[in-house]
């Protein structure tokens, strides 16, 4: 992929940038979790690799989340955009060229990045953590670059309207750039107390209600209509979904301090806006659901499907969690608890990461014209994931509701550590276990690559027979 | 972008995107900035200095120009005996806080007297200033300027509050940082039940100037922000960080034996090797005791993390 930073943007082979982004992205979904589960061994196991200042949980803890929201999720929306933005359009890419540069500054970024988080050197606030030079690095050279590629595809498509992924794609790029300078603001104008905080609550509830929910949502509208061949079940609810993201899901960010001493009001209407995410969570499941009509056998039968169905439907929960979970009667028992850290995977690693795993499996096979090299690599993907998230999160739920009840029948602290102790080690497990999903993908990704069966002119991959 | 609908659509949509945003962030603002710095706020900026997290005078998060908090017992003018008082060095070089920069940040009263009758605004970076937390008659409380009031300057103050009397507690919120204590252990006891096992839940204007407030959202450890209240030992502290299963054989926070440092308070080498073997050997009961925990000295980073935690009354 070097080779065509320095070539002529007509001399890429069209989706070169696509597949650029897509294993970087697996890659570092590999060392993401990676990360994930040997933090998880630290918690469960407190002095397993003690005593150096740099494995320690606390410089490694924020490396993991980074790397996996900036590296995995983001950068496989990247892949997403390349490859589904112009097909979309009827059109090739704006700038293929653009696109690798991005994906180039992109990688050399977020390594930059994590590289001084593992260092300790950090801003103090969770999900803005970075300090605020890879904070204008991100705008200039990932979110800006990214957006342009992709409005300026749709300004040249070749077909009449837009679909209801490039205007999610379109907005996202544009919520993405806004939502980065906002939020940081506290750092670059050193702005301080509850301003400082309430801002750093605003950029991570938008960074996900304005980026990552709505990017993955609009994947599953390409992924879901191209396989099965249904059209899109309703135009119209995909209007209400896109809407009622913009206008419910940016207003929240109160709910993440409600038990902080924020103005009564704020967190009122917070709270009432909360629920109201519930709006485009069920659009978009019902959409998606709906246009399954008739093809439900290829939720077993088809890899790319089943993700996206299974994601679709862990959305389900996960929304059912997100709008109750911050009013105040529930808040004041789960708040601060493993409750949130499993709603958090849930929405990450459940939701968003099944949607995007079936665009970056679809899109590289589309792309480089190679059957997946196999089938029973790809299943076993999809199970280590699925049972490795489960224990995750049943685990975690558990953990957080005796946290819960610790925290409001004042059980001493060390107490609710013991009882924790056995769920700890299932969380572990379970994030091992997604870890060794994930080499098993990368490996198989790049078999499919060298070795995987030519798909003809004209084809589709789904359309081909697996051969091992 | 020919279609009227698509005009009409991102009309729509920045309309939406601002209206949200003037509802998340302009209003609450409004309401934000009119609170008043209260005693903790002002007292919480002095000792933590401008800045704990990422920069420029300290970008690597070592406690590189950070101020002090000290308890002088005498004048450090004239040398008499005076009643204890906490008083705040920021030596030249180190940048003040929020609310003496600023002095809007303190709001209402309170910038009104601590610039008419505190003089915040004669401090100067330059020369360095010491800073204390008065009181007038009617309980409003202000930022003193102690060096264009008094004519204390840092060094005369350092020099009569003496090492035993000075708290590194704004390098020690730094370790707080850069360690991540915060992904576990909060400083936020909740309005629920918290304040009575943890202590009293903030109030609105106890932020002013801090940053970063470090909240943290993830509690599988004891809320801090009242430590100091419920746990004075130092010594207890020491045996904390150095390998909390010393006092707390369930705990599953990490050892910070590192933080010592290379030597211990009497300049000698500290063998963590052998402490650590010597450790084993009374975990799996082959020895009574555990090893001695060494005396940390006096400028490792772990002094100040202490000092830290035990300025959280």
């Amino acid at each position: 992929m070097l080779k065509y930073l320095m070539a002529k943007n007509e001399d890429i082979p069209p989706g070169s940038a696509a597949v650029y982004f897509g294993f970087s992205a697996i890659t570092w979904f590999v060392i993401g979790t990676g990360l994930g589960a040997f933090n998880a061994a630290k918690l469960a196991f407190p002095d397993f690799v003690t005593g150096l200042e740099f494995l320690s949980f606390g410089h490694m803890r924020q490396v993991h989340v980074h790397a996996v929201i900036f590296g995995w999720i983001s950068m496989a929306f990247g892949m997403a955009m390349m490859y589904i933005t112009p097909a979309l359009g009827n059109t090739r890419l704006w700038s293929e060229k653009l696109g690798i540069w991005n994906a180039f500054l992109w990688n050399v970024g977020l390594s930059l990045g994590l590289t001084v988080l593992w260092f300790g050197m950090t801003s103090g606030r969770e999900y803005s953590d970075f300090p605020w030079f890879i904070d204008l690095y991100i705008v200039a050279f990932i979110a800006v670059p990214l957006g342009i590629n992709v409005w300026m595809t749709i300004i040249h498509r070749r077909t009449q309207g837009i679909y209801t992924t490039n205007w999610f794609f379109g907005a996202a790029t544009f919520m993405l750039i806004i939502v980065f300078i906002v939020g940081n603001l506290p750092e670059y104008f050193h702005l301080t107390g509850l301003t400082e905080a309430y801002l750093t609550w605003w950029f991570a509830h938008n960074v996900l209600g304005l980026w990552i929910t709505p990017v993955a949502a609009a994947i599953a509208y390409y992924t879901i209509p191209k396989v099965t061949g249904n059209p899109l079940y309703s135009h119209r609810i995909g209007h209400l979904h896109f809407w009622s993201v913009v206008v419910f899901y940016s207003t929240p960010a109160a709910h993440h301090l409600m038990s902080a001493p924020l103005p009564e009001w704020l967190k009122s209407f917070a709270s009432v806006e909360g629920v109201l995410i519930l709006v485009p969570a069920i659009a978009f499941v019902s959409n998606i659901l709906l246009t399954m009509q008739g093809k439900w056998n290829m939720f077993v039968e088809n890899l790319e499907v089943r993700f996206t169905v299974t994601g679709c439907l862990m959305a389900i929960p996960l929304n059912m969690q997100g709008g109750f979970q911050q009013t105040r009667a529930i808040n004041w028992y789960i708040h601060g608890t493993g409750w949130i850290v499993a709603h958090a995977h849930l929405a990450l690693l459940g939701f968003s990461t099944f949607l995007e795993a079936a665009a970056v499996y679809l899109g590289l096979q589309t792309i480089m014209k190679r059957k997946l090299y196999s089938l029973t690599l790809g299943n076993i993907h999809f199970w280590l994931l699925l049972i490795g998230f489960t224990t995750y999160w049943v685990s975690m739920t558990i953990a957080g509701l005796i946290q819960g009840a610790g925290k409001i029948y004042e059980v001493p602290y060390i107490d609710v550590v013991i009882a924790e102790h056995p769920y700890m080690i299932a969380r572990w497990i379970g994030g091992s276990l997604v870890f060794t999903g994930n080499c098993i993908w990368l490996y198989n990704m790049w078999m499919t690559a060298r070795a995987g069966t030519v798909v003809p002119e004209g084809r589709m991959p789904h359309e081909l027979a697996y051969e091992r | 972008m020919n279609f009227r609908e698509y005009k009409i659509g991102a009309r729509f949509f920045a309309l939406a995107l601002g209206g949200s945003m003037t509802i998340t962030l302009l209003m609450p603002s409004f309401d934000i900035n009119n609170v008043s710095a209260t005693e903790v706020a002002m007292d919480k900026q002095l000792w933590a200095g401008a800045e704990s997290g990422f920069n420029l005078d300290d970008p690597f998060l070592l406690g590189w120009h950070k101020p002090l908090k000290v308890l002088l017992k005498t004048d450090p003018k004239t040398g008499q005996p005076m009643e204890p008082t906490y008083a705040y060095v920021y030596e030249k070089g180190t940048t003040f806080p929020g609310g003496v920069l600023h002095p809007d940040n303190l709001g209402g009263i309170a910038k009104q007297l601590s610039i008419e009758k505190g003089r915040i605004k004669e401090a100067s970076k330059n020369v360095g200033a010491v800073f204390l937390v008065k009181a007038d008659e009617q309980k409003h409380y202000y930022i003193e300027n102690a060096t264009a009031t008094m004519g204390w300057t840092p060094e005369a103050v350092e020099k009569a509050a003496g090492d035993e009397n000075t708290l590194h507690a704004a390098a020690g919120k730094t370790l707080f940082v850069r360690e991540g204590c915060w992904w576990c252990h909060t400083l936020l006891p909740e309005q629920t039940q918290d304040w009575q096992v943890f202590g009293a839940p903030p109030m609105l204007g106890d932020f002013n100037g801090e940053s970063p407030t470090a909240f943290g959202s993830d509690r599988k450890a004891p809320d801090l922000l009242h430590v100091g209240s419920r746990n004075a030992s130092k010594e207890w502290m020491m045996l904390h960080f150095f390998n909390p299963r010393l006092v707390q054989p369930h705990s599953i926070m990490p050892r910070f034996d590192y933080l010592w440092g290379p030597v211990d308070a009497n300049g000698k080498k500290i063998d963590f090797p052998k402490w650590r073997a010597e450790y084993n050997e009374y975990r799996e009961g082959k020895r009574i005791t555990p090893p001695e925990v060494p005396m940390y000295a006096r400028n490792s980073e772990i002094r100040s993390l202490i000092d830290f935690v035990l300025t959280l009354k």
